[in-house]
């Protein structure tokens, strides 16, 4: 289960879902894994809106890994800006490539020719590539402890909790 | 059409093994009245949408709209979780959902993100109002088993020291639970249905839910209408035509924009 996973999910019982203290879910004793997938900085681009950022950072500080900078970056953090990309020659010749740019992104709303940036690779990281294999996730109203096993979260409550 | 995801892999002694409900699912989804009304309802420049399958069984649903993200909704990127009782079914999915995309590489096709499986209580781990998409092959069959017993089963861990009888037992048990419904094929439906406001999305949320003759789905159109005027709720699929009645049936649920919403 990946990180942004648990960005999306809460305390099994009902009577905690209107308490705030029961998402997001606590993890303890957590072994994570990195599981290798394909980097596409346009599918982060996507999924920047759907951060919970606040969220993350807590988890990021639950899971002791490097914590993550106080306000969500906007979507151009997540690329090399033309400056940092080196010289700036031929100004001439790339204005005019500039330009067709623009027209490619009103056309297709996908492309995206700026390089991806250090923030861009983290983010991937952690969110996509880090995932709990084991441990316990608890929440912080009912105290209930959920056990992760290679990966899978079990939700399941005794039925005198359901 | 669209490659179906292969399930080879699974063990259909305590999965449910695909059938005409789900490849119903895998046609509706990708009929070109559904791509066109999910293209608009997430257009390509908007937030990653997620897409939650509530008893996936074998994965096949879940693959299938990940793998052909691009197809069905009109861009890769796409998040997909699956959800079950059973947790073998957990384990199913996640090798059918891998297997899906990578049959597709080298392809050039980009295919949706998966999250992951978690095992539960149809949408009760989820926050609210997170899914955008709920897909959802119901146990549908009218049943007079109690479901609280089987329910057991899933909460109990397997013992590799069982015998053959116990193991039988407990996968039939575990079958049950995929298609066993209840009062009218009822009863884990309408658990689902009275969690589902709370669950989707009030501005782009949209629940795939299939039905069957038995389940009265009349009846659960006009229950799903009485919730509020911005409800709405059509039948986009059907299949399996006997003296005139269609046997299956998938429901489009969705919300309208409310007025207070962003």
């Amino acid at each position: 289960m990946k990180i942004l996973t648990l960005t999306f999910l809460t305390c099994a019982r009902k009577s905690c879902k209107p308490e705030p203290t029961s998402y997001p879910l606590h993890p303890t004793s957590a072994e994570l894994e990195i599981i290798p997938v394909d980097f596409n900085p346009l599918f982060l681009r996507a999924l920047l809106p759907r951060l919970d950022w606040p969220t993350l950072r807590i988890l990021c500080e639950a899971f002791g890994l490097p914590g993550l900078q106080e306000e969500a970056p906007e979507e151009d953090a997540l690329f090399l800006q033309p400056e940092e990309g080196g010289a700036m020659e031929d100004v001439e010749v790339q204005g005019e490539k500039g330009k067709e740019v623009v027209e490619d992104v009103e056309k297709k709303g996908e492309e995206e020719t700026r390089e991806a940036s250090q923030l861009a690779k983290d983010l991937h990281h952690l969110l996509l590539e880090t995932t709990m294999q084991e441990g316990k996730l608890v929440c912080g109203c009912c105290g209930h402890e959920y056990a992760v096993k290679e990966g899978i979260a079990n939700f399941l409550l005794p039925a005198h909790l359901v | 059409m669209l490659p179906t995801p292969s399930t080879s892999h699974v063990s259909f002694d305590n999965v449910y093994e695909p059938s005409e409900d789900s490849f119903l699912l895998l046609d509706t989804l990708s009929s070109a009245s559904e791509v066109e009304f999910l293209k608009t309802r997430f257009p390509k420049n908007e937030a990653v949408p997620v897409i939650a399958e509530v008893g996936v069984g074998s994965g096949v649903v879940l693959a299938f709209a990940n793998a052909h993200a691009t197809e069905i909704f009109g861009k890769p990127h796409v998040l997909t979780l699956a959800i079950d009782i059973n947790r073998h079914a957990c384990e199913a999915t996640r090798q059918t959902v891998e297997k899906a995309s990578t049959d597709l590489a080298g392809s050039q096709v980009s295919v949706g993100t998966f999250l992951g499986s978690i095992q539960a209580d149809l949408g009760s781990a989820m926050r609210s109002g997170v899914v955008d998409v709920l897909i959802f092959n119901p146990p549908y069959v009218p049943s007079e088993e109690s479901l609280a017993d089987l329910r057991d089963v899933a909460l109990s861990e397997p013992q590799f020291k069982a015998s053959s009888s116990a193991k039988f037992e407990r996968d039939s048990k575990l079958l049950a639970l995929s298609y066993a419904g209840g009062a009218d094929g009822m009863e884990t439906t309408n658990i689902l249905l009275s969690d589902l406001p709370r669950i989707l999305n009030e501005r782009r949320g949209v629940a795939y839910i299939l039905l069957c003759a038995q389940n009265k789905p009349a009846a659960v159109m006009e229950y799903i209408k009485s919730w509020h005027a911005n409800w709405n709720v059509e039948v986009v699929g059907h299949s399996g035509k006997t003296a005139g009645w269609e046997v299956l049936q998938v429901l489009r649920v969705w919300p309208d924009n409310l007025p207070h919403s962003k």
